[in-house]
């Protein structure tokens, strides 16, 4: 195997020592801790009452447009990472390349703001 | 499994994860007990736990043998699956966060050359762990403090980014040892004595990497996905016991984790001034160095939780969109073009 791919597994490794520290933390409690359900102790938490309706309810639209924005900036991201550690061999082509590309990106973000959806109302 | 034992790489790997759950596990208690026991207890005038061990140091240890006792409770209505999976989502984001810190020039996890963007790139699971604990729980807290925190969560994770990306401008690379190098053998208008630590050049990426880092970790003033004023603990509400202990050790695994990717990326990372960044001595001193930069940034995280009020949600929102978005990319526009200049 190939260092590049090498230094992925230790990454995937490092994942796997979290899910299995959790594990390992779970397992020991099963050993100490009681089980008594009981009908009240199952129900879920909703200021002391008998919780009432749907638990999965509606959400508002507003986080999904969060969303939508997250993924241009996060797009836009991704392009400019590899940009930026090349930036002394491009010079000034680069320069301008990322200035016209953070600038249409930067114009759905004040489309956005003009439409109102930065607005919490 | 005999090549496993004798491949030198399988050791040094072993080696790598003890190091990795020691830097994840015993930073986080040193920051609990001395940021969140003990220094909020002297700003509230009060002494903090006393009673186990020294100055109450081994409080930590007895706050885990009490939380491993209690009764392990899944609600009725709960997706028991998601709910249970949860913690362990947020705990693996954390592991996979702390490969990219280096503590000197052989004591690193992974050495990769994508670094920095490998670590903004898994930091983002942990998001995926808190919406499906707030979904998972069937409970309408939960669902709303897991919803507020994904919205808060990706909305900061923007300005984080884009913080660093100057960073990476300024080191032409997105590898963090070569960003501590670079760093090190910086000079400051010709003088290099103590090389250039980005802070000095890269101050407003600091600043934003700072509030945004803040808004990461859900503490006040962005506790709005947990405000327990009015979502009691958003979504953690349905979790007890242990699981419950998951969430808050991996929270503050991840606070120390992220300051010292920020101490690397703006405060020099592991190097002295004066001693040669190749030296095999920098592999004791340098993790020594990191974490004193750790316990210094998570003190100025801890100073703000404790100091500042809660923002509302609408002005947490704004705060993200159209004041540290817009800084981050002038920042970024204006690194480039001094870049390009000189």
């Amino acid at each position: 195997m190939s260092d590049f791919l090498r230094s992925y597994l230790t990454v995937g490794i490092f994942g796997l020592t979290g899910v299995a520290l959790v594990g390992a933390f779970l397992g020991l409690g099963r050993i100490f801790r009681p089980h008594k359900p009981t009908e009240a102790k199952l129900e879920a938490y909703e200021s002391g009452v008998d919780p009432t309706g749907d638990m999965w309810s509606q959400a508002n639209i507003r986080y999904y447009v969060f969303a939508l924005l997250f993924v241009m900036f996060d797009v836009e991201a991704v392009f400019i990472f590899p940009w930026a550690t090349r930036l002394e061999v491009y010079e000034v082509f680069g320069l301008v390349e990322m200035a016209i590309f953070i600038f249409i990106l930067l114009l759905g973000l004040i489309y956005a703001w003009r439409k109102g959806v930065l607005k919490w109302a | 499994m005999i090549a496993a034992i004798t491949d030198p790489w399988w050791f040094q790997t072993t080696l790598r994860v003890v190091g990795g759950l020691a830097a994840v596990l015993l930073v986080a208690g040193t920051l609990v007990y001395l940021h969140l026991f003990k220094m909020v207890s002297f700003m509230q005038s009060r002494l903090g736990p006393m009673e186990a061990g020294p100055f109450g140091s081994l409080q930590l240890l007895a706050e885990v043998g009490k939380f491993i006792q209690k009764e392990d409770i899944f609600p009725r209505k709960a997706d028991r699956f998601v709910f249970a999976a949860a913690p362990f989502v947020v705990l693996m984001s954390t592991f996979l966060l702390v490969v990219v810190v280096p503590g000197g020039p052989d004591a690193w996890f992974v050495d990769s050359e994508i670094g920095i963007y490998l670590g903004m790139a898994v930091s983002s699971v942990s998001v995926i762990g808190i919406l499906m604990a707030g979904w998972g729980s069937a409970s309408k807290y939960s669902l709303l403090g897991g919803l507020r925190a994904t919205g808060q969560l990706i909305a900061y994770e923007l300005p984080l980014i884009l913080a660093v990306l100057g960073v990476v401008i300024q080191a032409e690379t997105m590898n963090m040892q070569g960003i501590v190098l670079a760093q090190a053998e910086g000079e400051i208008f010709g003088w290099g004595a103590i090389g250039n630590p980005y802070i000095l050049t890269q101050g407003v990426a600091f600043l934003v990497f700072l509030v945004a880092m803040q808004a990461e970790l859900t503490q006040t003033p962005f506790d709005m996905p947990i405000a327990e004023s009015e979502l009691v603990t958003g979504y953690m509400t349905e979790y007890s016991g242990m699981r419950f202990l998951l969430f808050f050790i991996g929270e503050f695994a991840t606070a120390g984790v992220f300051s010292a990717i920020a101490a690397v990326l703006f405060l020099g990372g592991w190097y002295i001034p004066g001693i040669d960044p190749t030296a095999g001595i920098m592999n004791v001193l340098g993790p020594i160095v990191l974490i004193s930069k750790v316990v210094v940034l998570t003190f100025i995280v801890f100073w703000v939780r404790f100091t500042f009020p809660r923002f509302r949600e609408d002005q947490l929102q704004k705060l993200a969109w159209k004041v540290l978005i817009p800084i981050a990319l002038a920042n970024i526009v204006v690194t480039g073009v001094l870049k390009v200049v000189f």
